[in-house]
C-alpha cells in the first residue's frame, strides 16, 4: 500500500477544497487535495450558467470559469492533487490522522496528515427523501443529475418536463431544458414562496412563460415504463384540496428539493453532526469535534453562493494553518440561533479575533431587524430591507462588541 | 409604472420604473447603478447572457467515449448580454458548431454573432486526453 505524508489533506477539490488548500499553501504548509472526479472544480463544472464570482472577482462568471481561476492558481503553485481518488476512511492513528483512499492508478493509499479540511460538498435530496406516492417509472431525475447529463455527458433526459421544487438548480434547469428544445410545463413548490433566488424566477421561468405553482404538492406520479404524468394538489390553510387536484402530462420529472451535506466520512470518523445543518458541529475556527479536522463549504452547511463558500473555506484553511502552528482559541462563547433564525454558523464566537457568521432566516419579511444579544442585552441591531430563507445572511462581530461577556455568557442572534 | 426585478446580480433588487413630470424615466428601488441601467435596457432592449454547450470532438474527429474522462460537451457563453429576441436563432447557430479538443478558455467559437457586437466564447479549458 502506497504511503504519503502531508501537513494537511483537503478532502474534496471543489471551490471549498481549492480555496482552503491555497490558504494552507500560502502559510507554508504542505497540502494535498484528494478529489473523487478526474478534474478539480466539483459541481461548478456542470454549472455552465453565469452568476458566479460577483463578490470574489467583481464580475459574473460561469461555473467552469470560476473553478478554473482557482485551479490555475493551484497548478501554478504546484499544490499536489490526487484525482480520481475516493476517500474511504479517516482515523486517528499514533497521534496523527490517517486517510485511507483508493484510486484506479495508485490502488489503496494511506495518507498521514496532522490536519484535515473536510470539503466534500453536498448531494441532492431524492424522491425517497420526500416520499412522492405513485409508480416507479423511468424519467425521474434529480435536477443536478439532469444538469450533468445535458452539460457534460451530452444527453437530453426527456422532452416534456415538470420540475418539483423551486430550488435554484431546478430553476436553472427549467431554462436550460427550454433552450435545449424541451417543453417545461410547470414548476411545483410546496411552500407559499419560491426557494430559489428571485432573479432566477425572472430569467428562468418568467422569460419562458413557465408557470410556478406555489403551495402545491405533487401527490402522484403516473406511468409504467416511462413517466406519463403527475397529479398536483393545491394546499390551502395547510390542508390538501383533493377535489381541486389536477393532472399534468409529462415524460420527465426533475426534483429540486434541497441539498444535504455529504457527511458519511465525518460520521464514520465519529465527528459530531448538527441536526439543524446536517453538517459537523464546529467551533469559532471551523474545527469539528475531532481536533485538527476542519470543515467548510457545503459539507458544513448548504450555501447559496459559491462566493460565500470560498470566503468560508479560506477561513478554514487559514485556521487549519494556525492550528498546525499551535494556535488554540483561549476564550470562546456559545452562539445560539434566536427567534426566526434556523441556524448560526459557526456555533462559537472567538473573543480574541473578529468573527464572520452566516445564518439562515426562518421567515420571509420586508424591513426586518437582525439583533445580536449578549445574555439578553442587545449589542448590535441592523436593519435588513428583505429576508427570506433562501438567502443566507452574513454578519461580522468584533471582540469589542462583546467586552461585557462573562465566563458563561451566551450570544444570541435573532431576527425580528 | 412598471415593477421589475433586477437580475444583474443575485441580490434581486425590486425596481419601480416610472416617468417624472418632464416625461423622463425614473428608476427607484435599486441598490447600485447597474439597477438603473438594467431597468432602461429591460424596458427598451431586453438582453440576456446566453450560456450553452457545443459538441466536443477529439483531435482525430471522434466523439469522446463513455469511459473517457473527457466531457462530450464544451460550455460556451456570450461575452456580454445578447438581445433577447434573437436568442432562439443564436441557439440554432450554436447547435451546428463543434469544438475540437484541446481547447483554451476564451477561444471564440462565433464572432459577432448574428451581426451583433457580441462574440460567443469557450468557458472551459479542456485537454485532449
Amino acid at each position: 500500500m502506497k504511503e504519503l505524508s502531508f501537513d494537511a489533506v483537503v478532502i474534496g477539490g471543489g471551490a471549498a477544497g481549492m480555496a482552503a488548500a491555497l490558504e494552507l499553501d500560502t502559510r507554508g504548509h504542505s497540502v494535498l487535495i484528494v478529489e473523487r472526479e478526474a478534474t478539480l472544480g466539483g459541481i461548478l463544472m456542470q454549472c455552465i450558467h453565469n452568476g458566479f464570482g460577483l463578490i470574489e472577482f467583481n464580475e459574473e462568471l460561469t461555473g467552469p470559469e470560476f473553478a478554473q481561476r482557482f485551479e490555475e492558481d493551484i497548478r501554478n503553485r504546484n499544490i499536489q492533487t490526487s484525482l480520481r481518488t475516493t476517500v474511504l476512511d479517516i482515523r486517528e492513528e499514533g497521534g496523527l490522522k490517517a486517510i485511507y483512499c483508493v484510486s484506479p492508478s495508485q490502488g489503496m493509499m494511506r495518507i498521514e496528515a496532522r490536519a484535515i479540511v473536510l470539503a466534500m460538498g453536498c448531494r441532492e435530496r431524492t424522491r425517497g427523501n420526500i416520499r412522492i406516492p405513485g409508480t416507479r417509472p423511468a424519467g425521474i431525475y434529480t435536477a443536478g443529475l439532469a444538469q450533468r447529463l445535458i452539460n457534460i455527458e451530452g444527453f437530453i433526459p426527456g422532452k416534456d418536463v415538470v420540475i418539483i421544487g423551486s430550488g435554484d438548480i431546478g430553476l436553472i434547469m427549467a431554462r436550460r431544458m427550454s433552450w435545449s428544445g424541451c417543453k417545461v410545463h410547470a414548476v411545483i413548490e410546496i411552500l407559499p414562496y419560491p426557494s430559489g433566488l428571485t432573479r432566477n424566477i425572472v430569467q428562468c421561468l418568467d422569460d419562458f412563460g413557465i408557470p410556478l405553482y406555489l403551495s402545491h404538492l405533487v401527490t402522484n406520479i403516473y406511468g409504467k415504463d416511462r413517466v406519463e404524468g403527475i397529479e398536483v394538489t393545491p394546499i390551502e390553510s395547510g390542508a390538501l384540496m383533493h377535489e381541486k387536484a389536477f393532472r399534468i402530462a409529462c415524460d420527465t420529472v426533475l426534483l429540486s428539493v434541497g441539498l444535504v451535506p455529504e457527511n458519511e466520512l465525518s460520521r464514520n470518523a465519529g465527528i459530531e453532526l448538527q441536526p439543524a445543518t446536517n453538517g459537523p458541529w464546529v467551533d469559532s475556527t471551523l474545527m469539528t469535534t475531532m481536533p485538527g479536522v476542519f470543515a467548510c463549504g457545503n459539507v458544513l452547511h448548504v450555501h447559496d453562493l459559491v462566493d460565500y463558500v470560498v470566503e468560508e473555506a479560506r477561513r478554514a484553511g487559514a485556521n487549519a494553518a494556525a492550528w498546525l502552528s499551535g494556535y488554540r482559541p483561549a476564550r470562546e462563547l456559545r452562539v445560539k440561533a434566536g427567534p426566526n433564525i434556523r441556524y448560526v454558523m459557526p456555533m462559537r464566537v472567538n473573543l480574541e479575533r473578529e468573527n464572520r457568521f452566516y445564518m439562515r432566516s426562518l421567515i420571509v419579511k420586508n424591513d426586518a431587524r437582525l439583533e445580536v444579544r449578549l445574555d439578553g442585552a442587545v449589542v448590535r441591531s441592523r436593519r435588513l430591507a428583505h429576508v427570506q430563507p433562501s438567502e443566507m445572511l452574513s454578519l461580522m462581530l468584533v471582540p469589542e462588541e462583546l467586552s461585557a461577556a462573562g465566563r458563561d455568557s451566551t450570544v444570541e442572534i435573532a431576527l425580528l | 409604472m412598471r415593477e421589475l426585478i433586477c437580475i444583474t446580480c443575485p441580490l434581486g433588487c425590486r425596481l419601480v420604473v416610472d416617468t417624472d413630470e418632464h416625461g423622463e424615466m425614473k428608476v427607484t428601488g435599486n441598490r447600485c447603478v447597474r439597477g438603473e441601467q438594467y431597468a432602461r435596457e429591460e424596458m427598451f432592449n431586453p438582453k440576456r447572457v446566453v450560456t450553452f454547450t457545443c459538441a466536443a470532438l477529439l483531435p482525430d474527429g471522434s466523439v469522446p467515449g463513455p469511459r473517457s474522462d473527457l466531457p462530450r460537451r464544451v460550455p460556451v457563453r456570450t461575452t456580454v448580454a445578447f438581445p433577447k429576441e434573437k436568442i432562439p436563432e443564436l441557439l440554432d447557430a450554436l447547435r451546428g458548431i463543434t469544438v475540437r479538443l484541446p481547447v483554451v478558455r476564451g477561444t471564440v467559437v462565433l464572432r459577432q454573432a448574428l451581426g451583433t457586437e457580441v462574440d460567443v466564447i469557450v468557458a472551459r479549458s479542456i485537454a485532449s486526453k
